[in-house]
């Protein structure tokens, strides 16, 4: 599996999770598919970026950062929008986010295969 | 009368056996090794002005069955060019009527002792797969090394692993891998080799390493070999000596099961060296490619072909190769968990 691949797929993955996680937030929960899709796509959107930056960066710390910085920034884009009562969830949105870009930047960095390197032209 | 002592004798014999390498190109050095057949000297190239490995016959005259074994160990080598394989540099005869052969000086540690200063698995058997590399190069041209053991493998200071001592070297011819096929449709087919100085030089091994004669390292060497059966050696004969091999570098002992620190050894390693070292040839790996990707799997956290794992062992296998991502799972969870505890205060 391609490192953008595997980014794409980890992202969504742990960002339906963290969607789903407001389930737990009964002043949301009514809006639990709509927040789970949004957070999917949050998630879909860092993974690529993430992904694209560990087939061009191979550095583990690099990646880590850069996941945990793209994490963050696409959540707190999300923790901005507040609920119908106008709260805003600020910690409990862009730390887990955060956690999500870290996550997604060690495993593109640690697995996935990178692209074939071209041969050497005369 | 008075009789001459142990040094002097010493002396006088080191004296006889100098070699007198007039009329070549090299400058003798110093004796670096001693053994049944030659001595080994650091020459210098006085051409190329490069230290050089000259190995010389114990004994002058070059048509006896110890010159023909060195000049036919200088003809394996120089046809078996391989980064992991000591190159030839030149063959010829000195003045004093002995064959000699210089080949690249080789500055490194034989692997028993390197691997004193190497505790990590993962680096040994790293360096293994480099001793395989070279081996199944030399079995792909037809050449069957017979006395893989730690002090023929030379590691250098840049890791450069190379595989040492080709003197028992066994060239394999045609018919032999044609019988050896037929009885085994698994074991390795050699080719003929294609090299005329390998090819014309099949007829002569008969007469070196005959059926019953016995050649090899005791504790590295396959039961065939130690019996004697010289026809019946193939790719698995090294094998077995490539299983001893594993064994020593994992737990310094060549057939003891325990490393030195305490630990066991690994169930995958312990099958590997159990399927290589079999005591019947169709029993253990193929060919030295198959028991290199078995040592490479286990290196990539990956089963291994020789070692059938319980369910337990495939978890256990799945969490180390995954354990810090494991982990990060789980503090992503459980950090979950904190914010709806603290949510819900």
């Amino acid at each position: 599996m391609n490192k953008v691949l595997l980014g794409l797929l980890l992202g969504a993955a742990l960002g339906a999770l963290d969607g789903a996680t407001a389930w737990f937030m009964p002043a949301v929960r009514f809006e639990i598919m709509a927040i789970i899709f949004y957070s999917t796509i949050k998630g879909l959107i860092a993974g690529v970026l993430i992904g694209f930056f560990a087939r061009k960066v191979k550095s583990l710390p690099l990646g880590v950062l850069f996941g945990l910085a793209v994490g963050a920034l696409l959540a707190f884009a999300v923790a901005l929008m507040p609920d119908p009562s106008g709260n805003h969830y600020y910690v409990q949105i862009i730390v887990p986010g955060s956690l999500v870009g870290l996550i997604v930047g060690y495993a593109t960095q640690k697995y996935g295969a990178a692209p074939a390197t071209t041969p050497a032209t005369r | 009368m008075k009789f001459l002592s142990d040094k002097a004798l010493e002396r006088l014999r080191d004296g006889a056996e100098t070699p007198d390498l007039a009329g070549t190109r090299y400058r003798l050095l110093e004796r670096i090794a001693r053994g049944g057949m030659g001595v080994v000297y650091t020459a210098e190239d006085e051409n190329l002005q490069r230290r050089v490995a000259l190995k010389v016959l114990n004994v002058p005259g070059t048509d006896g069955d110890l010159a023909n074994r060195l000049t036919r160990e200088a003809r394996v080598l120089a046809a078996l060019e391989h980064p992991g394989i000591v190159p030839v540099h030149d063959v010829g005869t000195l003045a004093d009527g002995r064959v000699f052969y210089t080949m690249k000086f080789v500055v490194g540690k034989p692997l028993d002792k390197f691997i004193e200063s190497v505790a990590s698995v993962p680096d040994r058997l790293r360096v293994f797969l480099r001793i395989c590399d070279a081996v199944a190069f030399a079995h792909a041209r037809g050449v069957l090394h017979r006395d893989l053991k730690p002090a023929n493998i030379m590691v250098g200071p840049f890791g450069e692993v190379l595989v040492m001592d080709w003197g028992l070297a066994k060239i394999l011819r045609e018919e032999v891998s044609r019988n050896r096929s037929e009885a085994d449709p698994e074991a390795t087919v050699f080719e003929k080799p294609k090299q005329a100085n390998i090819a014309s030089d099949a007829t002569d091994i008969s007469a070196v390493t005959g059926h019953g004669t016995v050649m090899g390292t005791p504790g590295y060497m396959s039961p065939e070999q130690a019996r004697g059966e010289v026809e019946h050696l193939d790719a698995r004969s090294d094998i077995f000596s490539l299983g001893r091999l594993l064994r020593f570098l994992l737990t310094g002992k060549p057939e003891v099961a325990s490393i030195p620190g305490g630990r066991r050894l690994d169930k995958s390693l312990a099958a590997i060296c159990a399927k290589s070292t079999a005591a019947a040839p169709a029993e253990r790996y193929p060919n030295v490619q198959e028991m290199a990707l078995d040592v490479s799997r286990y290196l990539d956290g990956l089963a291994v072909g020789a070692h059938r794992e319980s369910i337990f062992e495939k978890a256990g296998r799945f969490y180390r190769r995954y354990r810090f991502f494991i982990l990060l799972i789980a503090a992503y969870l459980a950090m979950r968990v904190l914010i709806l505890l603290f949510m819900h205060r």
